[in-house]
């Protein structure tokens, strides 16, 4: 990747970095946490690697992604609305009552999302359904997961990287957002589903580390599972929650809360374009 | 009006009993400052267990533990401890009787901002279906306080459904929650309204707007839905002839399906159920979701005119 397409990636990640703080400060609701940390792959996904079209989705044009981490809607939205899925207007309208922009992921609300996720473990095995039915139908398209760490410690998590495993579906690419932290701590602490990328291993996958804040690193990793034809990848990215707004870095505490006016002034100076 | 989250008197009475009983474990699945289990976490470490986001292990070891001697409070928001889990719920829990007691919180619309992935409307027809089960819907912070210790003494598995919003309070510091019993706040005769959770506080304003209307209402908090108190709903139809069931559920297999049934076979009457009519939630504040929803008191005042008189 030339150095002009970083810098276009980064700038496009700084701006999508002000909208999410923005849309979780006008809610006051929202991840901010989560989707700071999973912006820079997302980003990379949205806007140099798929065919995301906004209209004529069908299987054999379309790349699929699957936010199984589905409370980093703001990240998500955030990319859907510069994609052009719906006015970017409507980001201010995050999480009220009239708005298409519900709280968690649902295909039934949000033009550009293809499944329901938010109950933490389901978005997963619906991506490995979806690769199952794209290669059934000789589609050549990929599919995209994002997990979050903490969310690995759902058992369907587990079932779901068997089953990929097992039938091989190399068509399907994870990245788990390694942020350390999840909502009553450090992940380590609340829970120890570490060593991540050797469950997946042990699961029949092809794994790599990367950071995942880092362009280049995420632009190689896609490249080297694409190459892979007998094995469903996975990106352990890791990533540190809050990225990019000083007080929210590793801070558990912006998992789910908003800034208020003051965080939210210093925030928007530190992510100024 | 004061308004105090029911969720709140769980965490204040779980630390209360902890200090009273060592048996008393306390389980969570990464949402310990939501339920508020973490007071619990914070002064007794060892007898708390965060399980990490893996509400079907949770449940499932909640049952071990009872099986042991333990007295294990398993919490989580409502539509994972009931949804996510609900065959560990009724295999291992309910059809192994063991000494569990469930409390979830963030039921209901009330959950808000959230939205429709995280807000039960069906917790209480999958629970309520549970033999050995007994389901409790606390109206109030004080009402929850007392079912909690009520559920602490009691042998055999509990659910108990709270909220996360902070709603107004309808009892104070000396009410004794009565198990499987109904309580009528008002009397009346011209109608009988069935409510339980939040939505009592909203039934008790209905019928002070009722009244002007020359409706006398009769309030009945059904916070135990099962075991059912049929005795006190029958007496009450049998008087006002008619009933309104109110409820932050969807309208089958919740309180209104319980008034039904119980009417139907014994007593049959007029019945109008409100509740959330085959729909999920959706993002939003809580009291704009419950008047998008129509269940605020003036929802409940209009629907039991029209009932009344169409
Ligand atoms: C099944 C389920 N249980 C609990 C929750 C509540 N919840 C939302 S986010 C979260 C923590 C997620 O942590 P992680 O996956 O590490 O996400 P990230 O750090 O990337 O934000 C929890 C417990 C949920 N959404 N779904
Ligand atoms: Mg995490």
């Amino acid at each position: 990747m030339n150095q002009e397409e970083v810098k276009r990636l980064k700038a496009l990640a700084r701006k999508f970095r002000r909208e999410i703080v923005e849309m979780v400060y006008t809610a006051q609701s929202g991840h901010p946490g989560g989707s700071l940390s999973i912006i820079d792959v997302l980003t990379y996904l949205f806007f140099h690697e798929m065919e995301y079209p906004v209209q004529n989705r069908d299987i054999f044009s379309t790349d699929r992604l699957v936010m199984s981490k589905g409370h980093a809607t703001p990240a998500l939205y955030a990319c859907l609305a510069e994609k052009g899925f719906f006015p970017e207007a409507e980001l201010s309208r995050f999480r009220q009552i009239d708005s298409i922009l519900q709280g968690h992921p649902e295909n039934e609300f949000v033009p550009g999302v293809d499944v329901t996720t938010g109950s933490l473990g389901q978005g997963f095995p619906q991506a490995v359904g979806m690769a199952l039915g794209m290669r059934l139908s000789g589609s050549e398209r990929k599919v995209y997961a994002i997990l979050g760490d903490g969310e690995c410690q759902e058992g369907l998590i587990w079932e779901a990287a068997m089953s990929a495993g097992h039938y091989k579906t190399a068509n399907l690419t994870v990245f788990v957002d390694l942020n350390g932290l999840q909502i009553d701590g450090n992940v380590k602490d609340v829970m120890n589903v570490n060593p991540v990328p050797d469950k997946f291993s042990a699961s029949h996958w092809h794994v790599q580390e990367i950071n995942g804040h880092d362009f280049n690193e995420i632009n190689n990793a896609v490249r080297a599972a694409h190459k892979v034809t007998d094995k469903p990848s996975v990106v352990i990215a890791h990533t540190i929650k809050g990225k990019g707004v000083s007080f929210m870095e590793n801070n558990y505490k912006f998992h789910g809360s908003p800034p208020n006016d003051e965080q939210y002034k210093i925030a928007m100076e530190e992510l100024a374009p | 009006m004061e308004k105090k989250a029911s969720r709140v008197a769980y965490g204040e009475t779980l630390l209360e009993l902890g200090k009273e009983n060592p048996d008393i474990v306390v389980l969570d699945a990464d949402l310990s400052g939501s339920t508020k289990t973490s007071l619990f976490a914070k002064e007794f470490p060892d007898r708390f267990f965060d399980m990490g986001i893996a509400e079907q292990n949770m449940i499932t070891t909640a049952a071990g533990l009872a099986t042991v001697g333990k007295i294990p409070f398993a919490s989580s928001f409502a539509i994972f401890a009931t949804g996510r889990a609900w065959e560990m719920l009724r295999q291992a829990v309910c059809l192994g009787n063991k000494n569990v007691k469930i409390v979830a919180t963030h039921a209901g619309l009330t959950v808000g901002e959230d939205g429709a992935t995280h807000q039960a409307l069906e917790d209480i027809a999958v629970t309520r279906v549970l033999p050995n089960l007994t389901v409790i819907v606390p109206a109030d912070y004080y009402e929850t306080k007392s079912a909690i210790r009520f559920a602490a003494a009691y042998q055999g598995p509990v659910y108990i459904r709270l909220s996360r919003s902070a709603t107004p309070v309808v009892f104070d510091e000396n009410y004794e929650f009565t198990h499987k019993k109904a309580g009528i706040l008002r009397k009346g005769k011209d109608v009988s309204i069935f409510a339980c959770g939040v939505m009592v506080a909203e039934a008790l304003q209905a019928a002070v707007r009722l009244e002007k209307d020359g409706i006398n209402a009769e309030i009945i908090n059904v916070s135990t839905l099962k075991p059912l108190d049929t005795e006190t709903i029958l007496k009450s139809v049998e008087k006002t002839g008619c009933a309104v069931t109110v409820e932050e559920h969807n309208i089958i297999g919740g309180l209104g399906s319980a008034v039904a049934e119980t009417l139907s076979e014994n007593h049959p009457a007029p019945l109008h159920r409100m509740g959330v009519i085959e729909k999920f939630g959706r993002s939003g504040k809580a009291d704009d979701l419950l008047k998008a929803y129509h269940l605020t008191a003036e929802d409940v005042a209009k629907e039991t005119m029209s009932f009344l008189k169409p």
